[in-house]
């Protein structure tokens, strides 16, 4: 077994030093190391999004990672998006439009529209499917997250607007 | 979206002739926070000091005999705490334990957590091993050494019951309608309904249509692996932690198999990331107790994406074979069907539910229903969303839209012409009550999207229908009132898509007081009265009645408190519509009398203990539109709008949800979703790339329609409406497929190769 490094990351905008194995993907350190297990695994191949994270901005499979690769990066979990009082828009509008129905996908699906929403504060329906389409939901037939992440832009202009 | 809503019109007891207040509205869901935050914790979230990681050891082959197993190598690697086999567990006896949503066979159930001297399908699990990593583990399990005798596999249902097939059991004698055979086979059984006089039906008829289909193995595919933490404590109490549709009966399922009482095991339900039929029986569970008596320390083991496709319950590929027979105007005269399900390598498909099923949309005045229930060297099936119905809607209602077209007879008057209705009795005995299949057809009928007509190349139409029973069972619910005029609410169903919502809804409509004043748990088994599985389309329904009853417990001790404080008798007083309401004008609300109680006496606590029994069954009629790529097959969905009878909607927003997500899952079975497999019994496709679900990319916005026929069953009208919405998708497409392209698909799923292979050979 190789020996464990020492990595230093900033997540959620904290600075974090952690020991992990060359070997461990940052899924399994966020989640059993740090626990941070807001952070969910479908299927630790890529496929199912469930464990998207913010990798300086951009939405990556934290499964596809290796933990040792976040050297120097700044990342975002589900655990950062709530600002200290009350929800980030995006939290607000799944609920609103009860966009989830047991959830395990959901700290996924939200990564991923903020990140949407930072590239594009404005998308159309096929936008949503297009950019939301490496994240799997078994529950709602997507209709209502798609209408949720349309929602979140939607209130983020007003609030924008509103500044 | 084209939802309507009647919620507010519909009355209950509770009513008073008034509109409801809190049913129909869509508040945000109590548990909706956690769940957006990343807070809530699932099976795979918990946490115990000192706890070990377990890796079970699953086969390689389809089908083997164990010679051998030897633990030595693994045991001696440094981490390695210990190993189990399959005699660590108990042996149960040959005894049937209902789950709720279908029976198994104990031994077969205790064989299919830990094989015993035979595997029968690829991802068996062999043994398991638990170590201070999950690392260690895995390596250790390699270190495991099984000596096979590797045997002939078959995995197709029709192969299977040939006389030359490889045997799974040597002791299996089919069932033979009623009779037990002589001979072995992998035949389980082979039942039959029967009503009328099947041969002067067909006679009599006027146009006859016989055609074979032939439905693939597919995945429940929730995102949320198996899991489960258990320990086995010095005193000999087990604690287990794991997400599961069914806490008690994970409690009955691990005291059976690792053999102690069911007081002895607490099954803690952790939130639970999707079900659909497959989180009811138990994989992992005793696998992890036994390893936690062995080291002494808590044992967490989850499974892997793979393993999760390999070594869980799919639901069953099938042969069905249907036969329908009309009159001139369209009208059934006799209908018979021939249905062989695919039980996976133990007896218990659920074909029993599909030949239930499969004619009960319509009025059948002659019928007959075989069916059969086949082991194959594939994984034990599990239920799945109206288990077995799927497989027998894309038969009977791709027959039913051949009738039509040839008929030239509209497809919604063809279903309104033979739907089923109160009194119509079905092919298998029962007598309908008062159910919707006429609204649900009428529903479509009416909708924008069947009036606006399609005219695109190579674009289709198509109609189906669907039925599910639905069930009742036993729910449990306690509630207690707190001083600042809330309630908390206890209750035993684990909650996958928003339900103890639904049920905080119906106690708050029944205190007159807001969703909101509603704290609602799901109880562990220690916490809360006995409670069936999450299944069957029943927690709204009974566990939601659990909830009113509770509610009203709550009154009449309110009532009495009242009447304490008054001084007067409690004959005079009565609560109304939030308030308690006593002679000379005197009245407390809910708030000021919930402030007074534990001033003046003891606690309030409501209890609701219920075992329904009118739950209803369900119906759904769907259309969609599809565009068929000539050159490829590919179909895209363009428009769906699915109709249902759905009692009365508590909470509308899931209530869509249940049938958005239905369709999606029964567009998959219908177009993609299918374990591929080798000549050796592999499964070639076990992840998600390969087993491909449908993404929001390939869908459009699903539009369902709620009709609202209250349930006479539930004092709110409740009906259950979470399984039909997957069986009819895959016959609607497959209808509208023929509509566009002229080809009629026979086989699910009907993915490009195939729709391809059908329009090539039409050109010929």
């Amino acid at each position: 077994m190789a020996k464990k490094r020492v990595v230093s990351t900033t997540i959620n905008g904290r600075q974090v030093e952690f020991l992990c194995e060359p070997r461990q993907t940052l899924l399994e350190v966020l989640r059993d190391t740090l626990e941070l297990t807001g952070t969910k695994e479908g299927c630790s191949n890529g496929n199912c999004g469930a464990c998207t994270v913010l990798m300086n901005g951009r939405p990556v499979v934290s499964c596809l990672v290796l933990a040792v690769e976040t050297e120097g990066a700044a990342l975002e979990t589900i655990e950062g998006v709530a600002p200290v009082e009350g929800l980030d828009l995006i939290q607000q509008a799944f609920l609103e439009n009860a966009a989830l129905q047991c959830g395990i996908c959901t700290p996924g699906f939200i990564m991923s529209t903020k990140a949407l929403l930072a590239e594009n504060p404005d998308p159309s329906e096929h936008d949503v499917r297009f950019y939301l389409s490496g994240n799997l939901c078994r529950c709602t037939g997507y209709d209502k997250i798609v209408r949720a992440v349309l929602d979140s832009a939607r209130k983020k202009k007003l609030a924008a607007a509103a500044k | 979206m084209s939802t309507v809503e009647h919620g507010k019109a519909v009355e209950g007891p509770n009513g008073n002739g008034k509109p409801y207040k809190v049913i129909g509205t869509r508040p945000i869901r109590h548990d909706g926070v956690d769940k957006v935050t990343g807070r809530a914790k699932y099976g795979a979230d918990v946490r115990l000091t000192g706890s070990l990681a377990g890796v079970v050891l699953r086969s390689p082959h389809a089908h083997a005999n164990i010679r051998s197993i030897d633990v030595s190598a693994a045991l001696a690697l440094p981490g390695v705490r210990g190993v189990v086999i399959h005699k660590d567990l108990c042996d149960p006896g040959n005894r049937m334990l209902e789950l709720g949503e279908g029976a198994v066979n104990l031994r077969h159930l205790s064989n299919n957590v830990l094989a015993a001297d035979k595997v029968l399908y690829r991802g068996h699990a062999v043994a398991a091993v638990a170590a201070d990593t999950v690392h260690i583990a895995e390596q250790a399990a390699e270190l495991i050494k099984v000596d096979y005798e590797v045997l002939p596999a078959v995995v197709d249902v029709e192969a299977a019951m040939l006389p030359t097939a490889p045997l799974l059991h040597v002791d299996l004698l089919t069932d033979e309608l009623g009779q037990t055979a002589t001979k072995p086979s992998n035949i389980a059984k082979h039942f039959r309904f029967e009503s009328g006089d099947i041969e002067k039906g067909f006679s009599a008829a006027k146009l006859v249509i016989e055609r074979e289909f032939r439905t693939a193995t597919v995945h429940q595919g929730y995102i949320e692996p198996q899991n489960a933490t258990a320990h086995w404590n010095a005193d000999g109490h087990i604690t287990v932690w794991t997400s599961t549709q069914g806490s008690f009966t994970v409690r009955q399922q691990v005291a059976e198999l690792v053999g102690v009482p069911v007081s002895r095991v607490k099954v803690i339900p952790m939130e639970i990331g999707g079900g659909f039929g497959g989180k009811i029986r138990v994989y992992l569970e005793p696998v992890a107790a036994i390893l936690s008596k062995r080291t002494g320390k808590p044992v967490k083991v989850l499974m892997n994406r793979s393993e999760v496709f390999e070594g869980t319950g799919p639901t069953p590929g099938s042969y069905i074979l249907v036969k329908l027979g009309v009159d001139a105007g369209g009208k059934i005269i006799a209908a018979q069907a021939y249905m062989a399900y695919e039980a996976g390598g133990y007896p218990g498909s659920p074909i029993g539910a599909g030949a239930m099923c499969i004619f009960a949309c319509y009025e059948i005045p002659n019928g007959r229903i075989d069916g059969y229930d086949v082991v194959v060297n594939k994984p034990q099936t599990s239920a799945y969303r109206a288990p077995g119905a799927t497989n027998a809607a894309f038969a009977m209602e791709t027959v039913v839209d051949e009738i039509c077209d040839q008929l030239k007879i509209d497809p919604l008057e063809f279903r309104l012409n033979n739907a089923a209705r109160e009194g119509t009795r079905r092919v298998d005995g029962p007598v309908f009550p008062r159910v919707g299949m006429i609204e649900s057809v009428e529903a479509i009928k009416n909708s924008e999207h069947w009036q606006t007509p399609l005219t695109g190349k190579n674009q289709g139409r198509g109609v189906a229908s669907g039925f599910w029973f639905n069930c009742g069972l036993k729910s449990a619910a306690s509630a207690t009132v707190n001083a600042d005029g809330t309630v908390s609410l206890v209750e035993g169903s684990t909650d996958i898509g928003g339900s103890r919502t639904g049920i905080a809804m119906q106690l708050a409509e029944a205190l007159g007081i807001a969703a909101e004043d509603v704290m609602p748990t799901v109880g562990d088994t220690d916490s809360v009265g006995y409670t069936d599985v999450t299944g069957g389309s029943r927690v709204t329904f009974a566990t939601g009645y659990a909830a009113y009853e509770a509610a009203r417990d709550i009154q009449r001790q309110l009532v009495e408190r009242a009447a304490r404080i008054w001084e007067v008798d409690p004959k005079q007083v009565a609560y109304e519509q939030g308030s308690i309401v006593g002679p000379g004008g005197k009245k407390f609300t809910f708030k000021e009398l919930a402030a007074l109680v534990n001033k003046t006496g003891e606690p309030i606590i409501g209890r609701g203990a219920v075992d329904p029994e009118g739950c209803g069954g369900a119906f759904a009629t769907h259309v969609v539109d599809v565009e068929v790529d000539p050159d490829t097959g590919k179909v895209q969905v363009l428009r769906y709008t699915a109709s249902q009878d759905v009692g009365t909607a508590i909470h509308p927003s899931y209530v869509e949800g249940q049938i958005q997500g239905g369709v999606v899952q029964g567009i998959g079975w219908g177009l993609n979703e299918e374990y591929f497999y080798d000549a050796a019994g592999t499964m070639k496709n076990a992840t998600f790339l390969d087993y491909r679900m449908p993404t929001c990319y390939d869908l459009p916005l699903i539009d369902p329609i709620l009709v609202e026929v209250p349930n006479p069953g539930h004092p709110y009208g409740v009906r259950g409406v979470g399984e039909v919405p997957i069986v009819p998708p895959p016959a609607a497409l497959a209808n509208a497929i023929a509509h566009a392209v002229g080809v009629r698909m026979k086989q699910l799923p009907m993915s490009p190769p195939r729709v391809l292979r059908e329009i090539l050979a039409k050109k010929k």
